[in-house]
């Protein structure tokens, strides 16, 4: 009687217990979490840690350590210096065939690595300048024909022209890319130099999204007070945007670096995996692997984890705090 | 009657999809006019064009102080903006948002320190110079941005509906801020608004889009 009583009060409508959908969203939260912890737990307890200082004490292993730093650094400066101007053109600009860029700079993400390093593998040792020159003269062709008028037109016929010289100058030579970059002290293929080449086209696109995004959340009011005030573009940009990215440039960077570190295929099949030469961790924990030395891939792959988990730190911190400003 | 310090003569333009009507307006020297109209009827767009960050005119032509300023960049007009977001540049203190026209055009470091403080002075920023944008009111940041405006002396200052969003006594007050600016610098000002009283408050004239 008492609840009927109740139900029948339409002062208080009837709400069905929250319960149900909360232990529904902590059941997945729990499950997914589960499984990383899993992983990562199931390296610690593979390590043998005399073997892991040992490993870490291998000149090889400290090297390939070295390498990692030092060519996820450069990847990461190069995706900077990249992304924010290609970002900033897609975030500010309205042009023809603008979403047909947008979506071409997704492609390193989206491919199978392998395909990322067997590209450039054939690119430097299959493919002679004069060719590329003739495919990068067809791309600004197509692009100056289809991509608008004005200022692009102008620069990209002007492009098309450069290249279509350049290949016809290039075509007396028999010689591949790589002959080329290597007669400059630049060479490539199963250098360390390479590896940088490797890691870049996926790092890149990362940055660049992370960029769009920043760019995106800055209000173009700012750079429109500012040329009111006296600014051309290029001035609004350096003196009113590029401050305000800081924290986006940051994230960015450090997005880049984390994509370097975790890159394998792509530097396997184009710089190799020569040990003392063009090894880094991940195709380190690869050579151990091969080796049948689970405990040290383990241990590389801890070592890994926690840089992967430093640097994602450094995103939130940044991020977190409005990536934009 | 001398010439007009704004005239716009038969402008149309179009900016995206939004094709403004064609449109005449003069304002003489010293003269403040609210824009009023309907929503969409294109007044911002209208204050976008004049400002030139619009290249939308398809026709007709702009002239201020009797040049022709219809295909000229924003920064070549010597047009004060004061948007409806205020948008002040969150990297900057209020001393250099203050001096952020003139150092950009050269002006003496002796110059520019006597503006500022000037600019401050009648504005009422002298305690505020070394704050961030993130640490003003609603009012101060309006006032800030009154400030920017007029640092370079500019010969017509736009505001976009520059009280939005103020409560009842921020609003008053920043309107006698307004229009005491606009008589001590003896600007031009064209002010678009949807607010009838606040257009009757502070314009000489009002125009009304249709």
């Amino acid at each position: 009687m008492m609840d009927q009583a109740k139900h029948k009060d339409n002062r208080i409508w009837r709400v069905r217990p929250e319960w149900p959908f909360l232990l529904f969203l902590v059941f997945v939260v729990a499950a997914y979490l589960g499984l990383l912890l899993l992983m990562v737990g199931a390296n610690v307890l593979t390590i043998s840690w005399d073997e892991a200082g040992e490993i870490l004490k291998d000149p090889d292993i400290q090297h390939s350590i070295k390498l990692t730093f030092v060519t996820c650094t450069v990847t990461a400066i190069l995706s900077v210096l990249v992304s924010v101007p290609v970002a900033y053109l897609l975030s500010r600009y309205q042009f023809r065939g603008r979403a047909l860029i947008d979506t071409l700079l997704d492609i390193p993400i989206l491919l199978p690595p392998l395909i990322v390093g067997l590209s450039l593998l054939i690119l430097f040792n299959r493919v002679s300048p004069s060719d590329c020159c003739w495919m990068l003269a067809g791309g600004f062709l197509l692009a100056a024909i289809f991509g608008g008028k004005g200022l692009v037109r102008n620069v990209t016929g002007g492009l098309v022209v450069l290249f279509g010289v350049g290949a016809m100058i290039l075509s007396v030579s028999e010689r591949s890319l790589e002959d080329v970059v290597s007669g400059v002290g630049l060479p490539m293929t199963f250098h360390p130099l390479g590896v940088v080449l490797a890691q870049f086209p996926v790092a890149a696109a990362f940055a660049v999204r992370t960029m769009r995004t920043t760019f995106d959340q800055i209000s173009p009011r700012y750079e429109e007070v500012a040329m009111t005030l006296g600014c051309n573009r290029g001035q609004a940009f350096t003196r009113v945007v590029l401050p305000l990215a800081g924290k986006g440039m940051v994230a960015a960077g450090t997005m880049a670096w984390a994509r370097a570190l975790g890159e394998f295929g792509p530097i396997l099949i184009f710089a190799g995996a020569t040990r003392g030469r063009t090894e880094v961790l991940a195709t380190s924990v690869f050579l151990e692997i091969n080796i049948g030395n689970l405990p040290g891939a383990a241990a590389l792959s801890l070592l890994m984890i926690l840089l992967a988990v430093t640097t994602l730190l450094v995103v939130r911190f940044f991020v977190g705090r409005g990536g934009a400003a | 009657m001398s010439n007009p310090m704004l005239a716009l003569e038969k402008v149309t333009a179009r900016v995206g999809r939004f094709v403004l009507p064609e449109f005449s307006l003069e304002i003489q020297e010293g003269e403040c006019v609210a824009l009023m109209g309907p929503s969409g009827c294109g007044k911002t767009t209208l204050m976008e064009t004049v400002c030139g960050l619009r290249n939308g005119v398809t026709s007709g032509r702009i002239l201020l102080d009797g040049v022709d300023i219809t295909s000229l960049p924003p920064g070549a007009r010597g047009i004060g903006l004061v948007p409806q977001d205020v948008a002040l540049f969150p990297t900057l203190k209020v001393r250099d948002q203050l001096e952020f026209g003139p150092k950009l055009h050269g002006w003496d470091s002796s110059e520019t320190k006597v503006r500022v403080e000037g600019l401050a002075l009648d504005l009422g920023l002298e305690m505020l110079l070394d704050r961030s944008p993130g640490g003003l009111s609603g009012g101060e940041a309006r006032r800030v941005a009154l400030g920017r405006a007029l640092a370079l002396r500019p010969r017509l200052l736009c505001l976009d509906e520059a009280l939005t969003g103020l409560d009842e006594a921020r609003h008053t007050e920043v309107l006698a801020v307004i229009r005491k600016m606009i008589e001590r610098e003896g600007v031009t000002a064209l002010h678009v608004t949807h607010s009838k009283r606040e257009a009757e408050a502070i314009a000489d004239r009002v125009v009304v889009m249709e």
